[in-house]
């Protein structure tokens, strides 16, 4: 049985090791004074300075922050409808294509999914003369659609074993429906919609395939700006962005880890 | 007082409504692309923008206009080169997913029999990577791996080798690579059905005289099945399509169907085969998707 234990704890040590050791190191050297990221040259910020000085880097970042929340929010209203009407709604017409839909997107190559929208988008264009140019709006279109999906499983695994009882209590005290949803509904869900928000938030923070496809010039997020750096190597500003964006996410998700966890205590 | 069918009526009318938005939203930008996909992955090559020919012409009456070829699929038939693709990234995908798994199952049964505060904080630990960027986790590689790169450099320090390992740009890289990127995904299935397993079932084993590596081969093994094939399609299925990992980490001679759709589409321009690849390797994910969606419907029919 000791040996077992043994075995256990060292796949699990290795483990973490393997997913945390490269997270590690991208920090580390971000604060390499060297520009030869395989030389440590001393502790320095230059590259952190660097980082606040680059224009590009910055207005990339700011579009993607800007095209994540409008995202997020739509994705997390119609996510919540499609995921509630699932639920609730016992059959309507369109109830298997409506499931096939909001399913579909979570396990479609991005590949996929960007070429195709790229098509509609043209297509569109073609036939009505919208959206015309491709950009940031195309890209909210396009991180909206896959990430209401997302939302959407989310809001139906909350309402999977929810109770239903308190809004068929308010229902018969004469509360109207969308006073009980706004009243009822929604605080029952909000936990599954604020994980939902922020679950589409980072999908679309994280997108290079989908928004390489149907952005336009003149539109570059800040995945993209990445991938087109780090395609021909490491650079020492990158590890430096990566360390900002590591620490704010780590900060984040601790956070929401120590609220769930006081709520249920 | 309204009936309990009226008042039920009353919110779903309502419900019925407001969902018209989200609804026609997916037909409009999910499902009509697709059909836009198939129609073009019929169409001729032509050099215009957009560089097909249109299958249907709106303005033009009749059936002359109506072009349709099987010319490209019959190029992907002809053409070895797609069809090693194809193979390619089903074995790459496959033997990713059997490396996860390898790691993943023991990862996932040690934090289930941890004590729930430290379990907690295990999950935690295997959640949190996820949350970080993917491309910048994939990037973080490229910093290990590089020749002149921190694994080489450790290496060679301590005199375990001479001169330093290729380690990127083959591979090699992309099957780390993958791993890396999608090992939470099997984690966390693996541990939500390992959690949930009945320890009693194991203690009768021990009592009934089972050692402990027949309990887990004869009770545990079998019962962690559905958690086993949730895990494996999870990362199976985007691996299949992946085109960030094999494009920062693989060399010039890994084949990768995402990647190779990349160059149809941005370097070659040829449309109508890029849309054809397409349709074929949906075709390809169909059977991992439906099985994916069973087995999910399942988990929540039991939880009921």
């Amino acid at each position: 049985m000791k040996r077992r234990g043994t075995f256990l704890l060292t796949v699990a040590a290795f483990g973490y090791a393997f997913l945390y050791v490269p997270i590690v190191s991208v920090v580390v050297y971000s604060f390499n004074e060297s520009r030869l990221v395989t030389l440590w040259g001393g502790f320095s910020l230059r590259w952190y300075k660097a980082l606040l000085e680059n224009e590009e880097i910055l207005d990339a970042a700011l579009l993607s922050l800007q095209i994540a929340v409008v995202s997020a929010s739509v994705a997390t209203v119609f996510g919540t409808l499609a995921g509630l009407a699932l639920h609730r709604i016992g059959r309507f017409k369109g109830r298997t294509l409506l499931t096939g839909m909001i399913t579909s997107p979570l396990v479609m190559p991005e590949i996929i999914t960007g070429i195709s929208l790229l098509f509609l988008f043209i297509t569109l264009t073609d036939w009505i003369g919208w959206p015309g140019n491709r950009g940031a709006m195309t890209i909210t279109i396009a991180h909206i659609t896959f990430a209401m999906a997302y939302v959407a499983v989310v809001v139906r695994s909350r309402l999977t074993g929810s109770d239903e009882s308190l809004e068929e209590a308010a229902m018969d005290l004469g509360g109207r429906p969308l006073r009980v949803f706004f009243d009822i509904t929604v605080p029952m869900i909000a936990p599954a919609m604020i994980s939902g928000w922020l679950l589409a938030f980072t999908l679309s923070l994280d997108d290079v395939v989908i928004a390489s496809f149907v952005s336009g010039p003149g539109a570059t997020t800040l995945p993209m700006l990445i991938f087109s750096k780090v395609k021909l190597g490491v650079t020492p500003d990158i590890n430096a962005l990566a360390t900002v964006i590591i620490v704010l996410v780590s900060l984040g998700v601790i956070t929401a880890a120590m609220i769930t966890r006081k709520k249920q205590l | 007082m309204p009936s309990r069918e009226l008042r039920g009526d009353g919110r779903r009318r309502w419900l019925r409504r407001a969902l018209v938005v989200p609804y026609a939203w997916l037909l409009l930008f999910f499902l009509a692309p697709f059909l836009i996909i198939f129609k073009i992955s019929f169409a001729d090559p032509l050099v215009a923008l957009p560089p097909f020919t249109p299958l249907f012409d709106w303005a033009a009456s009749g059936w002359e206009r109506f072009q349709v070829t099987l010319d490209n699929y019959l190029f992907l038939f002809q053409d070895r080169y797609y069809g090693v693709i194809y193979l390619s990234s089903i074995k790459t995908a496959a033997i990713s997913t059997f490396l996860c798994l390898l790691i993943g199952y023991p990862m996932a049964y040690y934090i289930a029999r941890q004590p729930p505060r430290r379990r907690n904080l295990l999950l935690l630990g295997v959640i949190l990577p996820f949350w970080i960027s993917f491309l910048l986790r994939v990037y973080a590689w490229i910093g290990l791996l590089n020749t002149n790169g921190v694994i080489n450099n450790v290496l060679l320090s301590i005199g375990l080798i001479d001169e330093p390992l290729s380690l990127i740009y083959n591979d090699f890289a992309v099957y780390v690579g993958i791993v890396y990127s999608y090992l939470p995904f099997m984690i966390l299935p693996l541990y939500a059905n390992l959690e949930r397993l009945d320890i009693t079932l194991l203690e009768a084993a021990a009592d009934l005289g089972a050692k402990r590596w027949r309990a887990f081969v004869d009770v545990t093994l079998p019962l962690s099945v559905p958690g086993i094939i949730a895990g494996s399609l999870l990362v199976f299925i985007p691996a299949i399509g992946e085109f960030i990992i094999p494009a920062l980490l693989g060399g010039s001679d890994t084949l990768m169907i995402g990647r190779a759709l990349w160059d149809e589409f941005f370097i070659n321009r040829d449309w109508p085969v890029a849309s054809a690849v397409s349709v074929v390797l949906l075709l390809i994910l169909v059977l991992p998707m439906m099985w994916f969606q069973k087995v999910q419907g399942q988990e929540v029919e039991d939880r009921r």
